[in-house]
């Protein structure tokens, strides 16, 4: 077969890299406003309404729901990616430590996530200002609010009015009650002075419009929701994105690098196609990239031509520089009070109904920024490593008849076991700030490693500062005095200096940002404050990248919020023909 | 004692019933060379690698019929629910293993231990050992903390065998019936029942009540 690149006949106003948060926000709003937008998505089409596995029974899955390396958060979650996927290998410099996850398909991972959705608050975005570590960015709460709002009433949130400082209240709908567990948690936290309040979730708990459906409290919004009642970026931007008639959606599309021309802008992007191996070419007046923060500074500094040598949008050399993740550490445990609860459904929302947002004064502590805390816990439908490890259980906490009985066993009795034990866990997870530095980052792999496409693959170089380390201790140290107060028995997580404190290993929160950093300095940053790379102004970024610092926030509200804010801009460029 | 005598009653039927249940395994091995239905999700990566796996086969019948003997040991048919064979746990460890392998050596080799085992104190493999026989050797290696030294091999492979046994148990629709579990399905979240709530002496606070969702009847 001749080797042949095929370029699509038609120009299109914008083409979008990437299907998740920032690009479907972009898609969604320039579609709308009659612009002709292409949207490439590596992976492909989902719909979980057709693609289901919502309301599925654990046998249904050969595997119980275990994880397999397709799917690592389990059998029935909805995330085709992981850490590892075969064939798109990446490196790491010796001695350091990242995990990359993607999820290949429509969406991204916006389909399995956990739907938090806070906003960043006025001191997120002025971290400098008030420690002296990390950048500022270049735009303050003042100039995202407007747009947490739009997207709050897009695509829903619940939440309580609280009115603390750094947590703005958004447009909430009204959240659900606490659980058994959560009430225990609240209960004892309150009372050594550690806020427990509503989570903030992108889940209906009311409808609000005829295109999606409300919550009905199945707890599996990692699976994808039949009738849409929670926020993915496929059901919830770009299927309504698709009704303009102004976009398509080429998905299996694999980008390889941005085109440029002799003045240096953007013409558009080269791609294959996945399952055919085609390469095509598809042209624009602008690029938007949100394909992710590691793989869209991948395609950056694969993007090189004698205009951009570097690699494109990269004169500042600070592409794929301060790449940071969220800490995470965690525990778990029981509670013994709990041990032969009554049954009633206790499958809530997906995910924690309540949460602690970060309630301290990082002045009086040993290290900066400050983290929120999530829970869970309760009577969770079993499947793969249901009952693991009873033998630890069973020796050391009385039977329903009150007798402590020799661990381990067979039996009548132990099978009794597992129904008394059942619905009694509790644990909690710290998600941190980490400071965003510039020995953080992730290059072209300079031994020449590339995908199985033929596209050079990224190196990692990361390395938790001591900051993080005192966090995670930190985090320890108050989930061991929740869990102590509430009457709760640790049995898992509990971590000292040799292992960092349970400090997860960068990446495995999967928040990564800031490899395409905002700024006013072109020397200092990559893309401005509305997101155009300085040195392309045909160019945007839209996920994760331009973020200058994380905060103790989820990345995906403030991804939402900037990219619609991006694309309203972009829509401004193209009216001043500016672009 | 009570205990044991229904323990050994179940042993026993489990081997009775030996003969029909390899007769259903005969009958499945037919069924598995056809193409396996799945109601979940897959990608056809997926449907290609369940499919393999569901047409292999890793445990020899001996090694399956000794399987069978102990998962029905671990947890046996009560007055709530069926055995773990009844539930299909003994073929959810067949996929298992095939699924994630590392569990392939320390379940074949825990087998050949307790055959060894056996042979060298009773002489005669696990199976082939009296009812009264076989609990007096799970005796030896169900109590962890006070297996006898020596026994570290068999307490190591009675210990992933009841987590498989308990999370293939739990996991099927007899299982999931015999827990109680009333949720995956839709529902309408009120927060916790009132008796729950005195129970435990918590209730909800005047904002929880009021600015939370809730439904009138349910």
């Amino acid at each position: 077969m001749p080797f042949e690149i095929k370029v699509h006949p038609k120009v299109y106003d914008v083409c979008i890299v990437g299907s998740g948060a920032g690009g479907g926000m972009a898609a969604w709003v320039l579609s709308r406003a009659g612009l002709k937008v292409a949207v490439l998505e590596a992976g492909p089409w989902y719909d979980p309404a057709q693609n289901v596995t919502q309301l599925k029974w654990p046998w249904e899955s050969p595997r119980r729901g275990a994880s397999t390396a397709f799917r690592p958060f389990g059998d029935f979650d909805a995330a085709y990616g992981g850490w590892e996927l075969e064939g798109e290998p990446y490196t790491h410099v010796p001695g350091t430590q990242f995990d990359w996850f993607r999820s290949r398909m429509l969406g991204g991972r916006t389909n399995h996530w956990g739907r938090i959705s806070l906003r960043f608050g006025p001191k997120d975005f002025k971290g400098k200002s008030h420690d002296g570590l990390g950048e500022d960015w270049p735009i303050g709460y003042e100039d995202v609010a407007p747009y947490y709002d739009k997207v709050d009433e897009l695509i829903g949130v619940f939440g309580s009015k609280e009115g603390l400082p750094n947590e703005p209240d958004g447009k909430f709908l009204p959240p659900p009650k606490p659980r058994l567990h959560e009430l225990f948690i609240k209960k004892a936290a309150t009372s050594i002075g550690i806020p427990v309040i509503p989570s903030r979730l992108s889940i209906l708990t009311q409808k609000i419009n005829d295109d999606r459906g409300a919550c009905f409290y199945c707890a599996q919004c990692n699976r994808g929701c039949t009738v849409y009642g929670d926020f993915s970026s496929s059901s919830c931007l770009i299927k309504p994105a698709l009704k303009t008639k102004n976009m398509e959606v080429f998905v299996n599309a694999m980008v390889r690098e941005v085109l440029t021309n002799e003045n240096g802008l953007a013409t558009g992007v080269s791609y294959v196609e996945t399952t055919t191996l085609q390469e095509y070419q598809i042209k624009a007046r602008a690029v938007v990239l949100a394909a992710s923060a590691c793989e869209s500074a991948r395609l950056l500094l694969n993007s090189k031509s004698t205009r951009h040598p570097n690699g494109l949008a990269n004169s500042s050399n600070l592409v794929g520089k301060y790449l940071h993740d969220s800490t995470g550490s965690a525990i778990g445990g029981v509670l013994p009070a709990l041990f032969g609860r009554k049954r009633y459904n206790e499958d809530g929302v997906g995910g924690m109904h309540v949460y602690t947002p970060w309630w301290l004064d990082n002045k009086k502590l040993d290290f900066p920024r400050g983290y929120h805390i999530e829970y869970w816990g309760g009577m969770g439908m079993p499947s793969y490593g249901f009952g693991f490890g009873i033998q630890h259980l069973n020796g050391r906490f009385p039977d329903r008849n009150g007798k402590i009985k020799k661990a381990g066993g067979y039996g009548i009795s132990l099978k009794d076991d597992y129904r008394f034990y059942w619905g009694a866990s509790v644990g909690m997870a710290g998600r941190g700030e980490a400071i965003a530095l510039e020995s953080n980052y992730c290059e072209i792999d300079p031994n020449g490693t590339v995908d199985k496409y033929g596209i050079p693959v990224l190196r990692f170089h990361y390395k938790w500062s001591d900051y993080e380390i005192k966090q995670a201790k930190h985090m320890q140290e108050t989930f061991q005095e929740i869990m102590h107060k509430m009457g709760a028995v640790i049995t898992w997580g509990l971590s000292g200096p040799e292992n960092n404190y349970g400090l997860e290993t960068p990446g495995r929160i999967i928040h990564e940002v800031g490899t395409t950093r905002m700024g006013n300095d072109p020397k200092r940053s990559v893309v401005n404050k509305f997101n155009q790379a300085h040195d392309c102004k045909n160019l945007f970024v839209t996920d994760g990248g331009p973020f200058v610092s994380q905060a103790d926030k989820n990345p995906t509200w403030t991804i939402l919020a900037l990219s619609w804010r991006a694309s309203e801009y972009l829509i401004e460029q193209f009216k001043q023909k500016n672009i | 004692m009570k205990r044991r005598e229904s323990i050994k009653a179940i042993a026993l039927s489990a081997l009775s019933t030996g003969v029909l249940l390899q007769q259903a395994c005969t009958e499945n091995k037919t069924q598995q060379s056809e193409t396996p239905q799945f109601t979940i999700d897959r990608h056809p990566f997926e449907k290609e690698r369940d499919t393999r796996l569901m047409s292999q086969r890793f445990f020899t019948d001996d090694e399956m019929a000794t399987i069978r003997v102990l998962v029905d040991i671990i947890i046996p048919r009560d007055e709530t629910s069926g055995s773990a064979t009844d539930a299909g746990v003994h073929e959810f460890i067949e996929f298992i293993v095939k699924d994630i392998p590392r569990h392939q050596l320390p379940l074949r080799g825990g087998l050949h231990w307790l055959d060894n085992h056996c042979l060298k104190n009773y002489g005669k493999i696990f199976r082939e050992c009296t009812q009264q026989v076989q609990l007096e050797v799970i005796d030896q290696i169900a109590y962890p903390e006070e297996a006898r030294p020596g026994m570290e091999q068999g307490v190591k492979f009675f210990n992933l065998l009841r987590d498989l046994t308990a999370t293939g148990f739990f996991t099927s629709e007899i299982g999931l019936k015999d827990l109680g579990y009333m949720g995956n399905r839709p529902n309408r979240w009120n927060g916790v029942p009132d008796d729950v709530l005195n129970q435990y002496g918590l209730a909800y606070s005047e904002r929880e009540q009021n600015e939370t969702i809730s439904f009138e009847n349910s």
